[in-house]
């Protein structure tokens, strides 16, 4: 993995509530066309700290955040940049399902594009090969393109999850986070998310958080450990699971705790 | 024993129940055959379409009323429904701030005034200034009637929302403005749209806020800035006259104003089964 360039990287990041640190001084390097995954137990923060890489946590009432996330090396909360245009940058998939309910499946995908700027807006024919171009990487084209003006509410929960893939990488994000992206879904919805990731890293920097170890296992390149807020252990992912260094990493994975 | 005495108690349970439910419906069955009885034989093409003639004569209708009533109910809603949702969505987007305890508060406030009250409110604000009675005047009373229900029903439908989805609108780099409208809003549309029309229907029937406002009128009459009729109003002119021809008028009138009330109220509850299903 000599060749991966770091396209997100946290530096002493400490991420509040209030007076509570969720987020604790963390360092972190995301290398570009990888997956990272993002492992702990519940509360440890690691959502949290996916939520700052977007901008996201700041819209939490008390919330604020310390140190510094560079995306291609600028600071993302320097002066100078607009947390709107950040997004269109680092897209998020949430935990459950988001498609927008009074949308068709093409207003969905479409949606992403249509809040960009003016200038080089997306139209007409154009837009409709991007909608088929984020559907087909999302392995949902198949599935939906007989029903793109139909209600996306009419999809079952894995292929929703599908849409709302589809519906973050049309704008040509560099990052996607994930936040338990599989967590409401059935095995087989399960699945097929996590074959996408592995097609997905081709075109993006992937971050998943997941509260599924043998998932983190299967689909990511570098797993980072988190307990209590603090970053406890990060490597590739097979020296993690086979050979952790540090003590409660082994503990969380050998599942004696978490 | 126990077993027929849980028995027992659930039997007499649900009887009282069922009683309940029949005591509650029983006063809408006897208005609505009361109505009928005594309304139905008044209505004709000419009461709908012809205004009252001179008292006394047999003959004539309520078109102006008719007329009246949409206009003024029209007024009412072009201005207290704007008002109304934009305060809701304000409330249940900045659910803390402090301009969102005060608003709620005065609009749980302004739901419990009596309507009367409002009616005199009006009357001073805008008759008494330009000394003559207005429709104008009565569409204000209606509107502050609707602006609290409206703003209420517009929040909790908002609040329904879940915020995940709000998110999913700003991960994707939406301005929060445009998440609000686009996203949250657009999706509760159909709750804001019902709750708007069982407004409406609700203020439909108000006489109290109109009795020194709009005043009433024998003509047919457009002109906002004059006295107009409303039907509940002719129904209370109406019942209260002296003539036979005018109490079967004031029955006829009350029949046409409650099915007005209900086709809306029908028309606001197939709204909601509507997004339900679809």
């Amino acid at each position: 993995m000599a060749d991966a360039t770091v396209r997100l990287a946290t530096d002493s990041l400490t991420a509040t509530y209030g007076t509570f640190a969720a987020v604790k001084d963390v360092s972190l390097d995301f290398a570009a066309n990888r997956v990272h995954a993002l492992i702990g137990p519940s509360g440890c923060g690691k959502s949290t700290f996916l939520r700052t890489l977007n901008r996201l946590h700041e819209l939490t009432e008390g919330a604020a955040v310390e140190g510094q996330v560079l995306l291609d090396g600028e600071d993302v909360y320097g002066p100078k940049v607009n947390a709107m245009q950040l997004r269109r940058r680092v897209g998020m998939v949430f935990q459950k399902p988001t498609p927008f309910p009074m949308l068709s499946v093409y207003d969905n995908v479409a949606a992403g594009l249509r809040v960009s700027n003016k200038v080089g807006r997306v139209r007409g024919a154009a837009l409709d090969e991007v909608v088929e171009r984020s559907l087909r990487q999302a392995a949902l084209w198949d599935e939906v393109k007989d029903r793109l003006k139909k209600s996306a509410m009419a999809l079952s929960g894995g292929q929703q999850q599908r849409l709302c893939i589809a519906r973050t990488i049309a704008p040509q994000p560099e990052v996607i986070l994930l936040d338990e992206p599989t967590a409401s879904l059935d095995p087989q919805g399960t699945q097929r998310i996590e074959d996408l990731l592995a097609d997905l890293k081709r075109d993006f920097t992937i971050v998943i958080v997941t509260h599924n170890m043998q998932q983190a296992a299967r689909v990511s390149d570098t797993t980072t450990f988190f307990y209590l807020g603090e970053m406890i252990e990060t490597g590739p992912t097979r020296r993690i699971f086979t050979a952790p260094r540090q003590e409660r990493t082994e503990a969380y994975i050998t599942g004696r705790f978490g | 024993m126990t077993r027929a005495f849980r028995r027992v108690k659930s039997n007499v349970m649900v009887g009282l129940m069922i009683a309940a439910v029949v005591l509650a419906v029983l006063p809408l069955v006897f208005i609505l055959a009361t109505l009928i009885i005594k309304g139905a034989s008044s209505l004709n093409f000419a009461f709908f379409t012809r205004t009252p003639v001179p008292a006394g004569e047999v003959g004539g209708g309520v078109a102006h009323a008719i007329v009246g009533t949409l206009i003024i109910v029209g007024t009412a809603s072009l201005m207290g429904l704007p008002i109304g949702i934009a305060a809701g969505i304000y409330c249940a987007e900045y659910r803390s701030s402090r301009l969102t305890w005060i608003t709620r508060f005065v609009a749980d406030v302004l739901n419990g005034t009596p309507s009367i009250v409002i009616g005199v409110f009006a009357w001073t604000l805008i008759v008494a200034k330009q000394k003559h009675f207005s429709a104008l005047a009565g569409s204000a009373a209606l509107a502050m009637l609707m602006i609290p229900m409206v703003m209420r029903t517009t929040e909790e439908m908002i609040k329904l929302v879940p915020n995940s989805l709000r998110e999913a609108a700003l991960a994707l780099g939406y301005p929060r403005w445009r998440a609000t409208l686009s996203v949250v809003v657009r999706s509760t549309l159909p709750g804001i749209v019902t709750g708007s029309m069982l407004a409406v229907a609700r203020i439909a029937g108000e006489t109290a806020p109109l009795l020194f406002t709009a005043l009433g009128s024998q003509y047919l009459s457009t002109a906002l800035n004059q006295p107009m009729a409303a039907l509940p109003l002719t129904v209370f002119t109406y019942a209260t006259g002296p003539y036979e021809e005018w109490h079967r008028f004031a029955w006829a009138s009350a029949l046409v104003l409650i099915m007005v009330v209900f086709v809306l109220s029908v028309a606001a509850r197939l709204t909601i089964g509507r997004t339900r299903h679809g």
